[in-house]
């Protein structure tokens, strides 16, 4: 195994995510590409939560499911994840707070009297996490100034006591360490040339980046886990970037407000997870038939119902689709990683603008929560297409403005309120020319028409799939979404294997389909049960994919089990 | 067209209004144009929203810029709206009983307590008008309808009550056989910065045969008219129970908080809708990042 893969886990309550985080900035700020994957449980204390950080020295897409270095605050993460330490790792415990009863023979166990370490810095067991940061830190003899650095940022910078105490508490653990027999084979965590600012960042939060980077000025949400954190992210921005932000009464509400936004010319998005999408599927044609551009994120987490409300799927992804009663035309795109959450977040509004129609982000809890090390991101080169908006000197020659004017492209020009001469209804009633509603079956047929054309001109905004690896490899792994990140990482154990990647998931990319795949030596992988992008597929291309690798319970890919499906192909 | 030649016409739209004859949505109509015009609204500096109902249909009949929303919608749209651009000069979302107090009614608490700049006229004919005949939730109990043959076995919302119960800075009743008290209250409800719940007795001539105009008139008083001042919550909170034969309207409420907007320093001058895109430095909201 290469790299570094630490785990530290414990009740929730124990500062768990904190610590990580420390762990992974620390790493990320050697100069070392860094993925994060947490898992918690949907309570506040006492259920038991993990944090993950898998460092390599080059490049890192994904966790792995073994690990060399396991903290446990508790015996529920020894009983949990011991299994997981290769031969040669270490767990690090306190044995005056954890009992260990079956030792594994390859493995280490260090002792270390966190909590005896932590009282006498600061008076209670409060720095026991920071005491195994710090030692464990030195297992892979990170460079103490940068621990150091990292601690002192992470902490309000108000309170310099307990920056100071939380400094100590590391450098106790750290020297533990050193003074110990412990230590990791192959595994130092050199300094390495970074290049560009690199920063550690989650799917969420590279959608809020995007956001404020497009302009958007108008985000409402309802809290609901594992979109949550977008709207932190938007409310703490919220006055430096000249944007309102609401938490409404339900997410009925919030895509209704997203919509008198964007009605009224604000750039607006909404996100939620596949609970909060069912309450606003009512609203979603609204958005469709009065041509109001809108930006909605869906990061799905495990359903159906409640589900599984802190863990990962990909089960919704017809739904996108599909959802809302109707025919009408809208996009969905799947980000695979931060990055591209963060470049198509801007896109998605480019092209509700330019289209006049809804966009869904579907993104999922494995990318909305998952931290990982990306190059900063600049919206120096962000491209705003606010699309067919009329100005008012435009409007001034009209003498009779037809917001809903029949056009070749089926796009047509939008004025918004305030403006003289743009006067129109946006109306949920199919409407003539002008917005007002009518049931005439001609009328009727070409407004359904004309917002259909749309997607011949759409479709050629769409980027194709991306393929990674060897392009004319023989076996093809396809995914969607946040699977490409795992898929990736699976790839560097792989040989003459490509993964082909979809992000825009619809409109379909079938034409790619038609030219670059074939059934044979090609495996779907997806975390649903009934394989909906093997259907997709069929439905679009009439290719039948029978190879298929699906999970669904709750838990992302990890990369040696699509290396076991590839092999098995 | 300049601020003195506006007439109600200018608020007219070519659709020919598909209200039955003698409806009393007629008279709202009138009197919604009558206020504009007496407030020198241009049409293309009021918003309206609406959502389903007889009363919605009119979203095709007032000329302005027009959100026609889904069923019990017409507040969140509005509310947003108002936030995206506060120097609109009126912002007016309609709704009716059956949207506004069944199916939507959480938007209502809600809008009532966030104390946006807006007026929100419900028509409250006390029943389903637009499904042809059916028990809403401000109809009273033992109420006969198509969906209530043996009566209605529930209690009527109190409109205005629950308004006030929810913090609602301007709260009035209107009735739609009164015009001109009835534009001269939604002058003021317009002119008010705040939340402003202005409930109308609606009658429906085609499908309510208990709750007429006959029916109405026979009960309804000005507050004004007897020296009641609106500045006092508790006072309002009774005379909005007030049953027995007697029904006030008028303006039950009114008291003056900061509006949600007045709040936001974003929202200081600049309208959201004339603020610049592009050009976004991310280096502060990254910081946390690095």
């Amino acid at each position: 195994m290469t790299g570094i893969n630490w785990k530290i886990g414990g009740p929730a309550g124990y500062g768990i995510m904190v610590t990580g985080k420390i762990f992974a900035k620390t790493c990320m700020r050697h100069g070392w590409p860094v993925f994060c994957y947490t898992e918690y449980p949907s309570v506040i204390r006492g259920g038991h939560n993990t944090y993950q950080v898998h460092a390599e020295a080059e490049a890192v897409s994904s966790q792995k499911s073994q690990i060399d270095v396991l903290v446990a605050l508790d015996e529920v993460t020894i009983l949990e994840h011991a299994g997981e330490v290769t031969a040669g790792g270490v767990i690090i415990y306190d044995p005056e707070t954890t009992k260990v009863k079956d030792k594994r023979p390859q493995v280490q166990y260090m002792e270390l009297p966190m909590r005896q370490l932590s009282k006498e810095i600061c008076g209670s067991d409060f720095m026991k996490n920071t005491v195994a940061l710090g030692a464990g830190l030195a297992l892979y003899q990170a460079d103490r100034q940068i621990v150091e650095a990292v601690i002192h940022e992470s902490f309000d910078a108000k309170d310099a006591e307990v920056i100071q105490q939380n400094i100590k508490a590391a450098k106790r653990g750290y020297e533990f360490t050193e003074n110990s027999k412990f230590n990791i084979q192959n595994s130092k965590l050199e300094k390495r040339f970074m290049g560009l600012n690199r920063i550690l960042i989650t799917g969420n939060e590279a959608v809020g980046c995007g956001a404020l980077a497009a302009g958007c000025k108008f985000y409402a949400a309802y809290p609901m886990t594992p979109a949550t954190s977008i709207l932190h992210f938007m409310a703490k921005n919220e006055r430096d970037y000249d944007l309102v932000v609401k938490q409404a009464e339900d997410e009925i509400a919030v895509i209704n407000m997203a919509i008198g936004a964007s009605f009224t010319g604000v750039r607006s998005m909404c996100a939620t997870s596949g609970g909060g999408f069912a309450l606003m599927n009512e609203t979603l044609g609204f958005a469709a038939i009065a041509e109001t551009p809108l930006v909605i994120v869906e990061s799905q987490r495990t359903g159906p119902a409640t589900g599984l409300p802190t863990w990962t799927g990909q089960a919704e992804l017809l739904y996108a689709i599909h959802a809302s009663h109707g025919e009408f035309l809208r996009v969905v795109i799947a980000p695979g990683d931060a990055n591209e959450a963060y470049q198509s977040t801007i896109h998605a509004f480019n092209l509700a603008d330019k289209y006049q129609i809804p966009v869904i982000i579907l993104a999922d809890k494995y990318l909305s929560e998952s931290p990982r090390s990306v190059t900063e991101f600049s919206a120096k080169d962000a491209v705003i297409d606010r699309g067919a908006m009329i100005t008012q000197a435009e409007l001034d020659k009209i003498k009779d403005f037809k917001r809903y004017q029949f056009t070749p492209t089926g796009v047509s020009p939008r004025s918004i309120p305030g403006q003289r001469g743009g006067l129109y209804q946006a109306n949920s009633d199919d409407h003539d020319e002008y917005g007002y509603t009518t049931e005439d079956a001609d009328i009727r047929k070409k407004m359904m028409d004309k917002r259909a054309a749309k997607l011949s001109f759409l479709i050629k905004d769409l980027p194709e799939p991306k393929i990674y690896g060897d392009l004319r490899a023989q076996k093809t792994i396809i995914c969607w979404g946040s699977t490409k990140m795992t898929a990736v990482e699976a790839l560097k154990d792989l040989k003459n294997t490509r993964v082909v990647h979809l992000q825009y998931m619809f409109p379909f990319p079938t034409e790619f389909f038609n030219r670059h795949i074939k059934a044979k030596n090609s495996l779907i992988v997806e975390g649903n049960q009934t394989a909906q992008l093997r259907q997709l597929i069929r439905q679009q291309t009439g290719l039948n994919i029978e190879k298929t690798l699906l999970k669904y319970d709750g838990r992302p890919f990890y990369p040696e089990e699509i290396v076991k499906a590839v092999n098995n192909l | 067209m300049s601020e003195n030649q506006l007439t109600i016409k200018d608020y007219e739209t070519p659709v020919c209004p598909t209200w039955c004859p003698g409806c009393s949505n007629y008279s709202i109509w009138v009197a919604v144009r009558q206020a504009l015009v007496k407030l020198g609204i241009q049409p293309h500096e009021v918003v309206f929203t609406f959502d389903i109902g007889c009363n919605s249909n009119g979203a095709n009949f007032y000329q302005g810029y027009i959100c026609h929303a889904l069923h019990g919608r017409a507040l969140p749209p509005a509310e947003a709206i108002r936030w995206a651009n506060h120097k609109l000069k009126a912002v007016i979302a309609v709704g009716g009983d059956g949207g506004g107090f069944g199916i939507g009614v959480g938007h209502f608490i809600h809008a009532c307590r966030r104390n946006v700049d807006l007026l929100y006229i419900t028509h409250d004919n006390q029943i389903y008008g637009l499904t042809t005949g059916q028990t809403s939730p401000t109809s009273p109990k033992g109420f006969i309808s198509k969906s209530t043959p043996f009566g209605n076995l529930e209690e009527p919302v109190n409109p205005s009550a629950l308004a006030l119960a929810s913090r609602a800075t301007w709260v009035a009743r209107g009735f739609a056989g009164e015009l001109n008290h009835l534009a001269d209250l939604i002058i003021k409800g317009i002119k008010h910065p705040g939340f402003a719940h202005l409930n109308i007795f609606q009658p429906c001539v085609t499908f309510n045969k208990v709750n007429t105009f006959e029916w109405f008139r026979e009960r309804v008083y000005k507050l004004e008219d007897t020296g009641y001042q609106p500045h006092d919550r508790q006072l309002a909170w009774e005379k909005s129970w007030e049953m027995n034969g007697q029904l006030p309207i008028g303006l039950l409420y009114e008291i003056t908080a900061p509006t949600y907007r007045e709040q936001l320093p974003q929202l200081a001058t600049e309208a959201l809708v004339e603020k610049k895109l592009g050009e976004i430095d991310l280096t502060r909201a990254l910081a946390e990042f690095r």
